[in-house]
């Protein structure tokens, strides 16, 4: 392999890259678009969900339920039920997204320490909605329960001294306090964006690459390349290369774009990153290239590259759904995508601020597939045949 | 204006023995044979025509000898290297040009030059000296920064050459290199080419246009991917010796075609424009006997002329005799 004339190719990439907005514009614009439309759009997070309270009871211990909703910030309440009101109307017209009903016997069951039951309606028209807006739910309610228990022990533990007291405590639930780490609040975006940059990165490398090989035989002068003494190997560099670079690049503007407009924050190394970053970019590429192998066209280029880059990469990687919640035979697939790997190590340096020893066998498979691939399409591009 | 910068580095060696060796090759795609069994042998400093219609199997012989593609049989030299065997070898010592002129649009014209001398492995002055040279050769002298995409054809066809000559070939091959460019480019890129090969260039050139076939040294016929005929222009219009062509013209040419055709005395009768070619046996005969023919038909001809045959005519006698085989 000859340097001046893998060079001789990269420069002539660059050129050709700088001489074409559109190009360069996919490579470094779309990802800060893509960053800002799904950063903003998929949003897990639920905030202001329309609650309607329907109080049969109103005694005062219904109403510091009620206000335990309000209060918990994730309910607004928007509107006081009479009792018997046609609350299939009411979610119908989506007048509310949740409906709490609290019966008459619920100040009288507290007061007496009976456990009090309590019942709560929701819209499942949107299941992943409700599944959160229910969480949320159970989690005010048990905090309000906790501090009924606590107000009712203290105050029998006033009155009568000894057993009462220790029955009290007895009768208090678990103290229950969840936490989360490393993503506190649980936002969506912190979780979202290392998933974002696998899925970007690995559609623009493997688009750009496979694009710009198509292109050249296309136009015929992948015939004048073969001609020439240039080698395979000398072909595959200087195609990778340039295309690596503007990656890397594209890497840096996604991660200040994350952090000025989602507050993300790369906790771990930067060299961390870069190694992890760099591996996968150049399984990219190679998978890139295997695709312009096969392409005869850029349309046909584009469909192949897109459909095998990135569903896989938001679909398998465990990017929007956890890969253990996946049918067997569909995980057993999710081993063949990298950014399945490349994200695990991606949440883990960015997020948690680990260093790449606990991921090995993460970064083993991304070097065995960055291999794998460039050894395939090595393989094609040195046929003699085109 | 191409001077003696253009003489290939290997021009020491062995001057005597053909350059190209070709035997007995073949190229089947499937069912379908595009090149059957083609023999012939190219030397030094030729200018070698491969003419013939579309799909004759031109391109075909031009890519194998290129290492684009594989034979199916047969063997091809080339400065004594085994195609098929030291691939990389031969085209170290080959430049190719197509008849699409290859070169990135979207580059000027000296990063053009740049590129393809680049992965020839030419640098710095080396890389600079023949830049020039080929900026000479193209007259794009001044016109370095220009988009190679918005230069006229004919420009860009002079520019191809130069690229493929960038790293001084023996041996050149041209594969329809004067599609789609008027007829004074045409003119100034075979004086190029004859140039060229007065340097001691072996150029292998295909062609459909009759004209540039008269301008190469010798010329392979091809038909149906077989070689049907070989040699010098005045070679090949030697199939004609010992017969005479006619060229009738009379008031309706189509029935005078039905009419001569059927005739046992006419070796061959076809329809040029609005006259005849008719080839017979004997000049005298031959003129006497069309024109009882044709004036007992009430289509009495207006002359009957003895002419040379041109490289058309041989072309159609040649395809004629040929026949078609499938």
């Amino acid at each position: 392999m000859k340097l001046a004339k893998v060079r001789a190719i990269a420069v002539k990439e660059y050129r050709q890259a700088a001489r074409d907005p559109l190009t360069l514009g996919m490579l470094l614009g779309l990802p800060t678009m893509m960053l800002l439309l799904y950063g903003y759009a998929v949003n897990f997070d639920v905030r202001h969900i329309r609650l309607a309270i329907e109080d049969r009871d109103k005694s005062a211990a219904s109403r510091d339920l009620a206000s335990a909703f309000v209060n918990s910030g994730y309910f607004d309440l928007v509107a006081n039920l009479p009792a018997g009101s046609d609350l299939a109307r009411l979610t119908e017209r989506r007048g509310a997204a949740a409906i709490l009903i609290v019966p008459e016997s619920y100040g009288r069951d507290v007061a007496a320490g009976r456990t009090a039951r309590v019942q709560m309606v929701l819209d499942g028209a949107d299941a992943n909605t409700a599944t959160t807006v229910l969480g949320y739910a159970e989690a005010v309610a048990g905090e309000a329960s906790v501090a009924v228990v606590r107000a009712a022990g203290a105050s029998r533990g006033a009155g009568a001294p000894g057993g009462t007291a220790a029955a009290a405590v007895a009768a208090a639930p678990i103290d229950y306090e969840p936490r989360v780490w490393y993503n506190p609040e649980l936002k969506t975006t912190q979780f979202l964006v290392p998933g974002l940059i696998g899925f970007i990165l690995m559609l623009t490398a493997v688009l750009s690459t496979a694009m710009s090989v198509v292109r050249e035989k296309e136009r015929g002068t992948m015939e004048q390349l073969r001609v020439s003494s240039l080698s395979p190997g000398e072909l595959l560099v200087g195609k990778t290369v340039p295309y690596l670079s503007i990656s890397l690049a594209a890497t840096v503007i996604i991660l200040l774009a994350a952090r000025i407009l989602f507050g993300v924050v790369v906790r771990g190394s930067y060299f961390d990153l870069f190694v992890i970053t760099f591996i996968y970019l150049v399984g990219a590429l190679g998978f890139g290239l295997l695709v312009s192998s096969i392409a005869d066209s850029q349309a046909m280029a584009f469909q192949i590259g897109a459909g095998t880059s990135m569903l896989p990469a938001i679909l398998l990687s465990g990017f929007i759904f956890p890969i253990r919640s996946m049918p067997i035979a569909v995980q057993v697939i999710t081993y063949a995508v990298p950014a399945r790997y490349f994200l695990v190590v991606l949440r883990g340096v960015i997020l948690k601020g680990a260093g790449l020893a606990p991921y090995g066998r993460d970064i083993a498979f991304l070097l065995a597939y960055a291999v794998a691939v460039l050894g395939l399409a090595f393989v094609r591009l040195a046929r003699k045949e085109v | 204006m191409s001077g003696a910068a253009g003489e290939p580095a290997g021009g020491a060696e062995k001057a005597a023995g053909p350059v190209i060796e070709v035997e007995g090759l073949v190229k089947r795609f499937g069912d379908f044979t595009a090149v059957d069994d083609v023999s012939f042998t190219v030397a030094r400093g030729e200018v070698f025509g491969l003419l013939g219609s579309n799909g004759a199997g031109k391109s075909t012989i031009i890519r194998m000898l290129c290492g684009l593609m594989h034979p199916s049989g047969g063997r091809m030299r080339i400065a004594g290297i085994d195609v098929a065997a030291e691939p990389e070898l031969v085209k170290r010592r080959i430049g190719y040009m197509t008849q699409r002129f290859s070169l990135y649009d979207d580059l000027p014209v000296e990063q053009n030059l740049r590129f393809f001398g680049g992965i020839y492995g030419l640098r710095g002055a080396q890389l600079a000296e023949r830049q020039a040279w080929a900026l000479g050769l193209a007259d794009l002298a001044g016109k370095e920064k220009e988009l190679t995409g918005s230069l006229p054809a004919g420009w860009k066809q002079r520019l191809a050459l130069g690229c493929a000559l960038l790293h001084r070939p023996d041996i050149v091959f041209l594969d329809e290199p004067t599609g789609g460019v008027d007829p004074v480019s045409r003119r100034r890129f075979w004086q190029l080419i004859d140039d060229q090969a007065r340097a001691g260039v072996t150029i292998i050139v295909t062609t459909h246009y009759l004209d540039e076939a008269e301008r190469c040294d010798r010329i392979a016929l091809m038909h149906d991917g077989r070689l049907t005929a070989l040699g010098t222009v005045a070679e090949l219009k030697e199939v004609f010796a010992g017969r005479a062509l006619l060229e009738v013209t009379c008031p309706r040419f189509i029935d005078a075609l039905r009419h001569l055709e059927a005739a046992d005395w006419v070796l061959e009768a076809t329809v040029f424009g609005t006259r005849l070619h008719v080839v017979v046996a004997d000049a005298e005969e031959g003129r006497r006997r069309i024109a009882a023919a044709l004036t007992e038909d009430g289509n009495e001809p207006f002359g009957i002329e003895r002419i040379v045959p041109s490289l058309e005519d041989v072309f159609i006698h040649l395809i004629e005799s040929a026949g078609t085989r499938r």
